[in-house]
């Protein structure tokens, strides 16, 4: 399946496909609201890009950096090259302490590497404490936005769901209800926890430190309840200077969730008396993106998810249709060049407006990079396959102008002759939905020879 | 100053009337204007779908019909941006870099080098300005919704010399049409959803004339409008600058 075809099943539901782009478009404004409130927004923005890029540049120096200072605090650091070296690392920890349950914050990099499955496979149980984490979770489907997983279900769904899964009141779907019903639920589950797992939002290289930023407070319940605590990173998340935080916090929550700042930004340095800590930094198909000019620009993403908000197509297909770990706009350029699933047409799916590049608190050239990624061989090709002899047959008409003339002459003949039928047919998908132009006798050079006298 | 018309091809061969407009209202504004006959069309299409390597041909020919022109200006946003940042290659480093130097959207023109402060047209209708993306956040006709800057826009400003002409305001200023290309038919379903949610807006904010910077969106537009029987119509904005009756 590629894209076309996953929304295209999205959208037949078209009430549905009405309430999920609101949804999405209300956090857009919120958006709006609070980055209009900050006059130096575009400042922020350009400071925040050209600090990743300079951290893109001197990447490996300032890793080296991180582990260094961490290392000082008394932390593990730990380096994986793939997303199965991630599992295993966070294995064997595990079985070092011979703990058979782990508490997650939510983390978009043990989604990208496949953490749950493989420890559930290992007979550890997994549980994801973030709600929205926790219901995707429940319902075995894949998160449908970085920040917002569990944006594609309705409270009704929801409540049927806990319902079915912790044994909620059958037909309540009161908001507070069910969140006090997870919270219970988590609480029993975060006791029990030996071991807690956390995402990374920024990890800042002078000081070794790890920065996460939840609404919840469950990535502190975690950590500070387990004795041993493990933070997934991406070699991509470092900041150099804890001052570089300034910039990015209010970046992040107001990019986000339109927040002045997350609730809790919590910052994690060393080892809690008597815990362990541990850090692991994964590469993952990074490396191999930042070698790539055109696309290294998209490792500056700090997964916001603003993009996702303000894209016409994402609001109205929804994050599984991407069929990657991370969907939308900044999915669709990250994907093609990581080892991380998703339908092999990502970067047509778009229109190319151009918005996710303006919201975009780091200003990634996402609009430049999806034209950029078309012209890969083999995602033109999967994307439509039966174009290129069309394509060329265009160039060369493109190239040939007398053969132009003709052939939007005849074109221009054959719509007003031919009867409804022949033109509005099922292979006609502009037409399914939309009239074509009517054609006129005269194109415009038609017309400036007749009018203005041939040259 | 030596000028040359740039007709998109779909404006050529579809809607000779934008081009007509485009070409009067620039005669009135005082300007010589030639129409470079052997041009065809920028490429954009073909390079939107992934196959730019085809197109160098189509950028020769382009640049041959544009070379030696002070300024190059055309009805549409989307054809002057794929010039503008798409167009590359060493065999004519320097003639393509003069051509995305010289080219204009058409409101860009009257704006920054004609510097235009009156417009002598009546339009007494309640209109509703789609931003086209290109022209917004690729030319910067206007400032995007997103941005965090002082608010602006070129095409606007000029619409609003227009006498009686009454643009109503949009709850959604700047969202995307939908066309996109080939995506208009790649993804139809989105394409067409995306739309009518657009119609739904000014339709809801009532306008009667929907107008634009593109005329591909407007074809886009008009050709979901004409489906449902509406009664709102698309005229792309040099059409009513230069005086087009409502």
């Amino acid at each position: 399946m590629n894209h076309s075809q996953s929304s295209e099943k999205f959208l037949r539901d078209k009430q549905r496909t009405g309430w999920h782009d609101a949804s999405l478009w209300f956090v857009r404004e919120k958006r709006d609201a609070v980055a209009k409130a900050v006059p130096e927004w575009e400042t922020l923005r350009t400071l925040a890009s050209e600090i990743k890029q300079q951290v893109l540049s001197d990447l490996d120096q300032y890793l080296i950096s991180f582990e260094k200072n961490a290392q000082k605090n008394g932390v593990h650091v730990h380096w994986a090259r793939d997303g199965k070296t991630h599992n295993e690392i966070v294995f064997n920890i595990l079985q070092k302490h011979h703990a058979r349950s782990l508490v997650k914050s939510k983390s978009m990099l043990t989604e990208e590497c496949g953490l749950n499955e493989f420890l559930l496979a290992n007979d550890i149980e997994v549980i994801d404490t973030d709600l929205g984490e926790r219901i995707v979770q429940l319902a075995e489907e894949p998160p449908s936005h970085i920040v917002m997983p569990a944006i594609h279900k309705k409270k009704a769904e929801i409540g049927e769901l806990f319902h079915q899964t912790i044994g909620t009141e059958k037909g309540n779907s009161d908001p507070a209800y069910l969140t006090e019903a997870a919270r219970q639920h988590l609480r029993e589950k975060f006791l029990r926890a030996e071991a807690a797992l956390t995402g990374v939002n920024f990890a800042i290289a002078e000081t070794g430190g790890v920065v996460v930023c939840t609404n919840e407070g469950n990535a502190d319940m975690g950590v500070h309840l387990a004795p041993l605590q493990i933070h997934s990173m991406g070699i991509e998340k470092i900041l150099p200077r804890a001052e570089h935080l300034g910039i990015f916090l209010r970046l992040l929550a107001r990019s986000a969730t339109g927040q002045l700042l997350t609730t809790y930004t919590s910052h994690y340095h060393r080892p809690k008396p008597g815990g362990e800590m541990h850090i692991i930094i994964v590469d993952n198909g990074r490396s191999e993106q930042l070698g790539q000019e055109k696309f290294r620009q998209s490792l500056c993403c700090i997964r916001c998810g603003a993009c996702m908000n303000t894209c016409p197509v994402y609001r109205r297909s929804g994050g599984h249709s991407y069929g990657s770990v991370i969907p939308g706009p900044i999915g669709s350029i990250l994907t093609p060049g990581m080892p991380i699933g998703g339908h092999p047409d990502l970067p047509f799916a778009s229109t190319l407006c151009g918005s996710c590049n303006d919201v975009c608190p780091v200003k990634i050239d996402i609009h430049q990079q999806l034209y950029h990624w078309r012209q890969h061989s083999e995602i033109r090709q999967a994307a439509a396959p039966g174009k290129k002899r069309l394509m060329q047959f265009a160039a060369w008409l493109f190239s040939h102008p007398q053969a132009y003339r003709l052939a939007g002459k005849t074109a221009r003949l054959f719509l007003r002759m031919l009867p409804r039928k022949a033109i509005y047919h099922r292979w006609n998908h502009w037409g399914l939905s939309r009239e074509l132009p009517v054609a006129p006798r005269e194109s415009f050079r038609e017309w400036y020879d007749k009018n203005e006298g041939k040259k | 100053m030596k000028v040359a018309l740039f007709v998109p091809c779909y404006i050529d061969q579809f809607y000779p009337q934008v081009a007509i407009a485009t070409l009067q209202l620039l005669r009135k504004l005082e300007i010589t204007v030639d129409f470079p006959r052997e041009q065809t069309c920028c490429g954009q299409p073909i390079a939107n779908a992934g196959y730019e390597h085809y197109t160098a041909a189509t950028v020769r020919n382009f640049c041959e019909s544009f070379s030696g022109y002070d300024y190059i200006v055309g009805p549409s946003g989307s054809c002057v941006f794929h010039v503008k940042h798409h167009f590359h290659g060493e065999a004519n480093k320097a003639g393509i870099e003069q051509i995305q130097k010289n080219i204009y959207e058409l409101s860009e023109f009257l704006t920054d080098v004609l510097k235009v402060e009156k417009i002598d047209a009546q339009f007494p209708e309640k209109v509703g300005l789609h931003q086209s993306c290109h022209g917004l956040r690729g030319l910067r006709l206007g400032n995007s919704s997103e941005q965090v800057v002082a608010q602006y826009s070129k095409t606007r400003r000029l619409l609003e010399m227009v006498e009686g002409l009454q643009l109503v305001d949009l709850d959604r200023p700047d969202e995307c049409c939908g066309f996109g290309g080939t995506f208009a038919v790649s993804q139809a379903a989105m394409s067409t959803r995306i739309g009518e949610d657009r119609i739904a807006d000014h339709q809801r904010n009532g306008a009667a004339v929907i107008t634009a910077t593109d005329m591909s969106c407007l074809m886009h537009l008009d050709g979901l409008l004409r489906r449902q029987k509406s009664n709102i119509r698309v005229m792309h904005f040099a059409e009513i600058l230069n005086g087009a009756t409502s």
